[in-house]
């Protein structure tokens, strides 16, 4: 018997989609099952009443949740996310509803004894209810009381080596593809530098003192698997300076027939025979390939790395053998003001350790924003209020053909006082012995 | 100026702002010292909090510092 009536979450589960309605009706019908076994910390009834307090907000249109607090644990100044419902005479289970972030494992690689440590430690000491990942990357822990925050704290960091991940105006828990470990179009070792990165700034992941939040995010190449050019402020993306290895014979295979295009994903419906052409030369972007006497060719100096044609007859072309990363800048996707890629700021750099390099790179830029950018602005408004030009100037990258998007409107080309030789002072008598009246 | 130093003019500022207003952002505690780099501003903070006299209030997106408390408390 569930603890509160919900007509109206009830119809969520009509559909033909999985429902969070149904999952979240079973943990609370198995908690209540299993409180003879299970020394439950925070109240049994946790997720029936939240599922009696989201009808109550579908019946009156309106929120019962309130935002923020001073929770966390001892020491972080970020990881855990305070919610208080402001209805707890009638939903004492969720009068204390927080969230914990976790910071998860570089790829999202985990095993099994540590996915049931973890879900035993969140059915003990929180509601079990989980996301797996949150947009940022971390597990996410749906759902505890503040007494329980240090205790699963300690748990986490003493018996499972397991860390919490950023919160608030933090660098916010590092992501990073599953890159070399499974995919041959991994450019660098992103759950290497992603792990490098993560230990080295643990004081700016724990200890806020941005003017905003701060994402890193790491994709071994163009593909974007986890979409770093859209939702870090520092993109990191793997690339080649070299040519695009090509194996004619494995071209011709295709050509022929012999191998399926795009390791044979798009099999579930008959698109008639391979068309080189139409697949693959017709949708280079830059328009930089062609059929040469049943060779293909490649002119790679116009070629922007955008994966099309190494996804697509992934036996035939393979990523150079220069390999690097791109740093791309200023992605955001606020609610308020529209959401924004990451533009162009590196365009290549080789990945090895100690990485001293992407550091002085990211460390400029903090210096930068952390004096410039006001607060809860995000590293991409910064950029667009003070220009381009200014983040080359502290990051001390040259400008380059490749920083500009499409050539420019205007004539009009603005110089600095120190970059004009001689400045804009003249000496109007020297002028006119030249240029008389 | 030495870190100690730094640590009790926070304390100073937030006491004569204690009447109007209880939390602010990090930025408005590196105004204070336009001589100081960012880095020892955070970790004079830092010290602040460990040592319990002052604590960071978070709505989850936004980290906000205030003295231990004051302002609005939680239930
Ligand atoms: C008008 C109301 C709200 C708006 C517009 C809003 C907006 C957002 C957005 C845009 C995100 C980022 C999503 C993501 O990264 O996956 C977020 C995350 C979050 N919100 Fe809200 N939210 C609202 C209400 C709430 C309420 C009522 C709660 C809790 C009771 C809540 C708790 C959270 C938490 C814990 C996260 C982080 C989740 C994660 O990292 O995956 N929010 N919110
Ligand atoms: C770097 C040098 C120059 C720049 C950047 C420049 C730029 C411009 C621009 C942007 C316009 C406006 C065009 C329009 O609105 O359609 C213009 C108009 C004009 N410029 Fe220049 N200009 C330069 C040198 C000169 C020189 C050396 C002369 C003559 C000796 C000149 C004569 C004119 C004239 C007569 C017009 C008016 C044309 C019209 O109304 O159709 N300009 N210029
Ligand atoms: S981003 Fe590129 S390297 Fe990383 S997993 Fe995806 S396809 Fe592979
Ligand atoms: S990677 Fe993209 S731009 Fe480069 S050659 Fe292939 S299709 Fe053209």
């Amino acid at each position: 018997m569930p603890k509160h009536e919900t007509p109206l979450l009830d119809q969520l589960e009509s559909g033909p989609w999985p429902s969070f309605v149904s999952d979240l009706k079973r943990q609370a019908e198995s908690r209540t099952q299993k409180q003879s076994e299970i020394q439950y910390q925070i109240p049994v009834d946790v997720v029936d009443d939240l599922l009696g307090l989201l009808e109550l907000s579908y019946v009156e249109k309106e929120v019962h949740w309130k935002h923020g607090g001073i929770v966390g644990v001892f020491g972080y100044g970020g990881g855990v996310i305070g919610r208080y419902c402001d209805q707890p005479e009638k939903f004492p289970g969720v009068a204390h509803f927080h969230t914990m972030r976790i910071n998860q494992p570089a790829g999202k690689y985990y095993n099994t004894d540590f996915l049931r440590q973890i879900a035993d430690l969140w059915d003990f000491r929180g509601s079990g209810v989980t996301n797996m990942h949150g947009s940022t990357g971390d597990i996410i822990l749906l759902g505890t009381t503040t007494p329980q925050l240090e205790e699963i704290f300690f748990e986490l960091t003493h018996n499972m080596n397991q860390d919490l991940g950023g919160s608030g105006s933090n660098l916010r828990t590092p992501e990073a593809c599953l890159g070399e470990s499974r995919c041959e179009w991994a450019c660098f070792d992103t759950q290497e530098l992603c792990y490098q990165l993560t230990m080295e700034y643990q004081d700016e992941l724990h200890r806020p003192a941005f003017p905003y939040k701060f994402k890193f995010k790491f994709d071994g190449c163009p593909n974007g698997c986890v979409a770093s050019i859209a939702r870090s402020d520092l993109s990191f993306i793997g690339t080649w300076r070299d040519d695009i290895r090509i194996d004619q014979e494995a071209v011709a295979a295709y050509v022929g027939g012999e191998l399926k295009p795009n390791g044979g994903a798009h099999a579930g419906k008959d698109w008639g025979p391979f068309d080189i052409q139409k697949e693959v030369i017709d949708l280079c972007p830059t328009k930089c390939m062609w059929m040469e006497g049943g060779k293909l060719k490649i002119n790679d100096r116009e070629c922007t790395r955008c994966m099309h044609c190494l996804n697509v007859m992934p036996r035939a072309l393979r990523i150079g053998n220069d390999r690097g990363l791109s740093i791309l800048a200023g992605a955001k996707a606020p609610i308020l003001d529209g959401a924004q890629m990451s533009s162009l700021l590196v365009p290549f750099m080789k990945v090895e350790d100690p990485y001293d390099n992407i550091k002085e790179v990211i460390e400029n830029i903090w210096d930068w924003w952390m004096e410039e950018g006001k607060n809860r602005e995000r590293l991409g408004e910064t950029m667009k209020r003070q220009g381009f030009q200014k983040l080359l100037e502290v990051t001390g990258i040259p400008a380059d053909p490749r920083h500009v998007e499409h050539p420019r409107f205007t004539p009009y080309i603005f110089w600095k006082e120190e970059e004009v030789p001689g400045g804009f002072e003249r000496d109007i008598a020297d002028y006119r012995s030249r240029h008389p009246k | 100026m030495d870190k100690e130093a730094a640590k009790q003019e926070i304390i100073n500022f937030l006491e004569s702002k204690s009447g109007s207003k209880t939390k602010f952002y990090f930025n408005d505690f590196t105004k204070l010292f336009p001589d100081m780099k960012a880095r020892d501003v955070k970790k004079a903070l830092s010290e602040l909090v460990q040592e319990e006299k002052m604590m960071y209030w978070s709505s989850g997106s936004t980290t906000l510092y205030g003295l231990k408390g004051s302002g609005k408390k939680e239930e």
